[in-house]
């Protein structure tokens, strides 16, 4: 007897956990115990942090590998993972070569680049920038630092007689792409010289090994300029200029910044769209998506749900990770559009999330 | 390559000649672990073969697109499509040659040193700092580069520029700390350790009584050892040179911390400049079409190229070398 009720405990007790699993908000409800994502390194602190706390609510494992938005793809590609994730959009041609059909870019958080500099005597958010002069300056175009272009934007700062030296990423990077891609948005001689791209043929100077390598090479030669995600920027108290936005404001990098950036009336519905050079007044114009790659058609139905439901929470649960870990949590418009794309996933043709 | 030199030290000496094995072997056990022994000798050499092979299919699209034209152009440009190697493959070669510049002279004296000059019980004391080092893993060697060295380069590139600007070698277009002198000093001291720990151990073989009988007739320490002990080793030296320079062409962490991976050509010590192994390791994550993969390769492939063609030149030195014909220390 005593047996059986202790059997009849463990059953209930077993119940009442696999309830509260239920319960809570975003969790597969087919038994899935474990999925596998990989791609992008920009967002990976934050994932990592979501997906561990996707593991205590709902006991599913996630393990996610930070390979790069290349690789990322490539893998999507393959259907060797559950999900992708990117810094970048995929192009027509890698979007043919992906063997499971459709892939649907969900954008999880935005993020935001400094332009970091090192200049004598000038301090974080004195220095005042154009989109114009920026892009002059990576193209080799301005060469020193008391050239007019950049005095008569800062008339009331000293600017030395001293060489600029142009620090970039040599490592292919997300960060890179979307700084590119602001770039050929705002300057017709970027876009047809060098153009956009995760890694690009630089007019100039040093390539540092990622945010670590351009940050210590900005601090350690005078003159030097580069970018580097908010993030690093803030957390290694850099110098960053201000820089002029679409509506002609001077906004320093901020994680508000980043979330008007990506709050805007035109978004298009399927979010492949880099929120460089936004639109809204109060956006910082160095802002980008990182997105989630995912199948639209998923030929598993214990996996499918289990994705579709991860996609859900992450958009938002784990929305509440992300600013204490410098990213910028969607907001307005961009939640609206990601919550109608994580509503396509299908399987079978049928929708998984109602 | 370099346990072929070792090896080839250690009998150059020694009357002794290996004894060829014999394959007609009745005892079962000998069979058993002749066959053993061949099929892992096979493997390694299938291995090798099967690298080849691999790395040509990759880098077959590149090879079609761009041919051997790729070894010779000077742009790198992932958005155009457009891919060549020249600026790396000089970058690389002469960031290589000016460690070896650094390193063989520092270790091959502190090898002297270790062998013939301090007590036999002090030895595991200095050499043992050194092994230590060639264990620390590369990472460690670029972080210390980016934070540590490159601030103290850039230093004493400001002062050579203003002293000695005039020399095309010392006239950058400005001084970034990064780039070529950079990359060189820190691989520089990546390979020291290796090259002093094989350099001693082979010192140690010499002969006492050939350094004693020139001790003998009137020499004095450093004439035995100038004339007798190096000239003895030269093989061995040169093997553990080699070793170090394979090491500094193919070092792919600590270099791309602190070269400057520029994809221009070098005119100057102050140029930034990337290196193949680096460029390869950095740019593969985000290679997103297969063009670009390829052409990565294709790179891993002219790499592997000349890594064998030094590996070659180096075998030819060495038999030239225990033949007799050319002596590097007489």
């Amino acid at each position: 007897m005593r047996v059986k009720k202790m059997l009849l405990g463990f059953a209930m007790a077993a119940l009442s956990v696999s309830a509260t699993q239920v319960l809570a908000a975003g969790c597969p409800a087919k038994g899935a115990k474990e999925l596998t994502g990989a791609g992008a390194t920009f967002p990976y602190p934050l994932y990592s942090k979501m997906l561990s706390e996707y593991d205590k609510a709902c006991g599913v494992k996630v393990n996610y590998q930070s390979i790069g938005s290349g690789g990322g793809i490539r893998q999507v590609q393959e259907q060797t993972v559950d999900f992708g994730a990117s810094d970048g959009i995929m192009d027509e041609k890698q979007k043919k070569e992906a063997k499971g059909g459709a892939v649907l870019h969900i954008p999880t958080v935005a993020g935001a680049e400094a332009i970091v500099f090192n200049v004598p005597g000038i301090k974080r958010s004195q220095l005042k920038l154009t989109p114009e002069v920026l892009a002059d300056i990576y193209l080799k175009k301005i060469n020193n630092w008391n050239d007019q272009k950049i005095k008569a934007l800062n008339p009331s700062l000293k600017l030395p007689d001293l060489a600029i030296a142009v620090i970039h990423r040599s490592d292919g990077s997300g960060t890179t792409f979307i700084f590119t891609n602001y770039l050929s948005k705002v300057s017709a001689e970027w876009k047809d010289k060098v153009g956009f791209a995760a890694s690009v043929n630089w007019p100039g100077d040093v390539g540092g090994k990622g945010n670590e390598g351009v940050a210590n090479s900005v601090k350690q030669i005078p003159g030097a300029i580069g970018y580097v995600e908010l993030a690093y920027a803030s957390q290694n108290n850099m110098d960053w200029a201000q820089l002029q936005n679409k509506a002609k404001k001077y906004l320093d990098p901020s994680l508000d910044g980043a979330a008007a950036a990506a709050d805007i009336a035109n978004l298009p519905d399927d979010m492949e769209v880099m929120i460089t050079d936004s639109s809204n007044p109060n956006a910082y114009p160095i802002s980008g998506f990182t997105w989630l790659l995912v199948y639209e058609n998923q030929t598993d139905p214990v996996k499918g749900d289990a994705v579709a439901n991860l996609v859900w929470w992450m958009l938002h649960d784990g929305q509440k990770y992300a600013k204490p870990l410098e990213y910028a949590p969607l907001k307005g418009a961009a939640v609206k559009k990601a919550e109608a794309l994580a509503k396509k996933i299908k399987v079978n043709n049928q929708m998984v999330l109602k | 390559m370099s346990d072929q030199t070792i090896d080839s030290t250690f009998s150059t000496g020694s009357a002794t000649r290996v004894v060829h094995h014999d394959t007609r072997v009745t005892n079962f056990g000998d069979r058993l672990f002749y066959r053993v022994t061949q099929t892992f000798a096979l493997i390694v050499i299938l291995l090798a073969f099967l690298l080849v092979f691999d790395l040509f299919r990759g880098a077959w699209e590149a090879i079609q697109t761009f041919g051997l034209k790729f070894l010779v152009g000077t742009t790198w440009d992932p958005v155009k499509r457009e891919f060549s190697t020249l600026p790396t493959v000089i970058g690389t070669l002469v960031k290589a040659f000016i460690a070896l510049l650094l390193a063989v002279p520092i270790s091959i004296g502190s090898a002297v040193f270790i062998s013939f000059y301090i007590p036999k019980w002090l030895r595991p004391i200095i050499s043992y700092p050194i092994e230590l080092l060639a264990g620390v893993p590369s990472i460690v060697f670029g972080l210390w580069g980016l934070f540590v060295m490159v601030p103290v380069i850039r230093a004493v590139q400001i002062w050579l520029k203003a002293n000695f600007g005039w020399f095309f070698l010392f006239d950058g277009p400005a001084v970034y700390g990064v780039g070529v002198l950079s990359g060189s000093v820190i691989l520089a001291i990546m390979i020291i350790p290796i090259i002093t720990a094989v350099s001693r151990d082979i010192l140690l073989t010499v002969p006492r009584p050939q350094i004693e009988g020139m001790l003998a007739l009137g020499a004095t320490k450093w004439e035995s050892i100038w004339q007798v002990a190096l000239p003895y080793a030269r093989v061995g030296l040169f093997g553990a040179v080699i070793l170090g320079l394979g090491r500094a062409i193919g070092e792919t962490m600590a270099v791309t911390m602190v070269g400057g991976n520029s994809f221009d050509l070098i005119h100057s010590l102050f140029d930034p400049v990337h290196s193949m192994a680096s460029q390869i390791a950095s740019e593969f994550t985000e290679a997103t079409y297969s063009l670009y993969v390829s052409s990565l390769i294709y790179v891993g492939l002219v790499l592997f190229g000349i890594t064998i063609i030094i590996s070659l030149c180096a075998q030819y030195l060495i038999w030239r070398l225990s033949k007799g014909h050319v002596a590097v220390f007489e």
